[in-house]
């Protein structure tokens, strides 16, 4: 096993399945000689050559576009949208076609392709660079929508990803690219797309979060569990939709206290959606109002001023302590 | 510096080869094999009439919207034509006529149209893309066809459609420019009908021609005659070669003409002139063909009777097969199939949830 980043680990999963099964084509901006903008894809353009890995022109609907019509072909298509704040432009291939075709079709076509991007905040990057826009995507029926939290997560993920008969929006966070390490296997493993984890055990509270956020919930619980004595248990999403609520719900009736933290804006956020499940299936359980702890519904700051709309350690720990105290 | 000329050595054809008076140009008159002839003139007076029996059933409340074709047969069967079974096509949603072509059945088509989802099955699996509503959407879809064409080295290609309105949309050029670049067996078919709903082809855009938007890609376009069904086979036959043969994109301008209205649902009168109807109609596709297929000794009016009979009998046909499969699909609950590859567990629990509330009220009815 070798230490790699999250890029590695990503970059791992994608040669691995481009050596094993040749229809697996990556495209997008600048994915191939630049080995894209964060070398998620570097050095499959030496390997595999220009036409599985495939620079594309700037056209955000393009790319998913063809993307769809490759799957439907037979390909298994990994596009990259370089950052989710341009996806908007190709939205409406994913929430018009690549979600529906098998509907439409009655299931005689489906559209097994990917897209990544990275998403969310902390890099200190220019406006339309930073957000978390995931309910988007896990708000379109037909569509599977994927936010790994560290390096060996997301390449096993995405390896699932790739071999997933429907299509799978993959969010990748890039405050966690290069943030940590994590041992990675050289041989394959994959992780069920529609299951999340249970990453920390605990009695007191359920912290439930995903991506990029995972790594201050861990160190919010670490802190509760040295200064308060409490015992948090921590739930990692992996998958947004389809949502695996029946972990959580388990938890929550073993706690008595939920709290969802995320980055993307608080209203009709994914925590809007878990709140709703732990009313709908652990209301009885509940000893405490569920708390969000989340960004606030602006559009993300500046880099000045986004460490103050991050959820952070502060934020989540002051909001665990409250709800313990009422 | 002076200004230089930067010679793009680009030009632009129109090409009509039986014209609107029914006068050939035999020079160009395409070689096409008499039977392949007579199956064009089956297909577009079946395209005519099955549009003219949509348009009853939907004035009978027996089906719902839909978007007809009269006008625009020669301009969508003269472009598929050239197309064998392997190729792949990405239609709009006004191209029943060649849809029926491509091999989808009439009663697929009223099923569609009449609310049930599947009228996109059909019985074998055939290289067609259900009906795109999104306008030019399905564009860069024909495009990653073709590029995995290309991929897998077959000769192959992918035809798409789309109309003068869906030139003025990104999806097009991102389309087309894709598709130039990587040198990909794309046919554009640009159904130019002159309207968008309510808005004439010259306020669509400011070009001259549809056609000459291949210049800025580098591809060859060409216009056409689009109710000349031999001029739209002759450059949709070159295209085609074109493409199979390593050649790359063409985009075809069929300058056609929508005889009737957007949708069902619109009113056209409300946006143009009878007069400007009438010209069309005097430019109709069908008639002239049959007056070259006569001339040629292909086809007498007595055939044509005994065709009109035969695609009535073979429309009617269609009509009580769809009416009798309407009565055997529509269990609400097939609303869950084809989701996913998988139905989730969550969704799983929604499908129980309408299974116990159908059951609910049809205990409260007959209990």
């Amino acid at each position: 096993m070798a230490k790699m980043t999250m890029v590695q680990a990503l970059n791992l999963a994608l040669r691995q399945e481009m050596e094993k099964d040749d229809r697996v084509i990556v495209l997008g901006e600048d994915v191939g000689i630049d080995g894209g903008v964060f070398r998620v894809t570097d050095g499959l353009f030496e390997q595999f050559g220009e036409s599985r890995s495939l620079d594309t022109p700037l056209a955000e609907s393009g790319i998913v576009g063809m993307s769809i019509g490759m799957a439907v072909y037979g390909l298994r298509p990994v596009c990259e949208i370089q950052f989710s704040g341009f996806s908007y432009l190709n939205f409406h291939q994913i929430e018009s076609h690549a979600a529906r075709l098998r509907w439409r079709s009655q299931g005689q076509l489906n559209v097994p392709m990917v897209l990544r991007t990275p998403y969310g905040g902390g890099v200190r990057a220019l406006e339309h660079h930073s957000e978390s826009r995931e309910t988007f995507y896990a708000h379109i029926p037909g569509i599977k929508m994927v936010i790994p939290s560290g390096p060996r997560n997301a390449r096993a993920l995405l390896v699932a990803a790739i071999r997933d008969p429907d299509p799978v929006i993959f969010f990748e966070g890039k405050a966690i690219y290069r943030a940590f390490r994590e041992e990675v296997p050289e041989e394959e493993e994959t992780l069920e797309i529609g299951m999340s984890r249970v990453v920390r055990d605990g009695k007191d509270l359920t912290m439930i979060s995903y991506g990029a956020m995972m790594r201050p919930t861990l160190e919010a619980a670490e802190e509760l569990k040295e200064k308060d004595g409490v015992e948090a248990e921590v739930i990692d999403l992996l998958t947004i939709s389809p949502l695996d609520h029946q972990r959580f719900v388990k938890s929550v009736t073993k706690t008595g206290h939920a709290m969802v933290i995320h980055e993307a804006p608080r209203s009709f956020g994914p925590g809007a959606e878990i709140v709703s499940r732990l009313m709908e299936k652990a209301f009885y359980y509940l000893e405490a109002p569920i708390s969000r702890v989340t960004g606030f519904d602006l559009t993300i700051p500046l880099f000045s001023r986004e460490k103050e709309y991050l959820p952070g350690v502060h934020r989540i720990v002051t909001s665990a302590r409250k709800m313990l105290k009422d | 510096m002076p200004r230089q000329k930067i010679d793009l050595a680009y030009h632009l054809e129109y090409l009509s080869i039986l014209d609107e008076k029914g006068t050939l140009d035999e020079k160009l008159e395409p070689d096409i094999p008499d039977d392949l002839l007579l199956q064009l003139h089956r297909a577009m007076l079946l395209g005519r009439r099955f549009d003219e029996r949509l348009l009853n059933l939907q004035r009978q409340g027996r089906i719902g919207t839909f978007a007809p074709i009269t006008g625009q047969e020669a301009a969508q069967l003269g472009a598929v034509a050239p197309l064998r079974p392997s190729d792949w096509f990405a239609p709009s949603f006004r191209e029943t006529a060649a849809e029926l072509w491509r091999g989808r059945t009439m009663e697929s088509v009223i099923l569609g149209f009449a609310g049930f989802a599947e009228g996109a099955k059909s019985e074998t699996k055939r290289n067609n893309l259900p009906v795109a509503i999104p306008v030019a959407s399905q564009v860069p879809h024909a495009v990653g066809l073709a590029w995995a064409m290309k991929y897998r080295e077959k000769n192959d290609v992918a035809m798409t459609f789309f109309g003068d309105g869906g030139t003025s949309e990104g999806d097009f050029h991102e389309g087309m420019n894709l598709a130039a670049l990587y040198q990909v067996p794309v046919i554009f078919v640009c159904q130019n009908n002159h309207w968008a709903i309510s808005m004439p082809r010259s306020k669509q855009t400011h070009s001259k021609t549809i056609a000459q938007k291949a210049l800025a890609y580098d591809m060859p376009g060409i216009q056409v005659d689009g109710n000349d069904v031999l001029a739209v086979y002759a450059a949709a036959r070159e295209a085609v070669e074109r493409a199979r043969s390593g050649g790359g994109p063409t985009l075809i301008e069929c300058v056609t003409y929508r005889m009737m209205m957007h949708t069902t649902a619109d009113d056209p009168k409300r946006y143009r002139t009878e007069e400007e109807v009438e010209i069309w109609k005097k430019r109709d596709p069908l008639p002239r063909f049959q007056n070259y297929l006569k001339a040629r000794g292909l086809l007498s009016d007595e055939q044509i009777g005994t065709l009109e009979e035969a695609v009535k009998a073979e429309i009617q046909a269609a009509v009580d097969r769809a009416e009798t499969q309407m009565k055997a699909v529509g269990d609400p609950l097939d609303m869950f199939d084809h989701a996913y590859a998988e139905l989730p567990p969550y969704l799983a629990e929604q499908r129980e949830e309408l299974r116990a509330e159908l059951a609910a009220i049809k205990e409260e009815t007959h209990g």
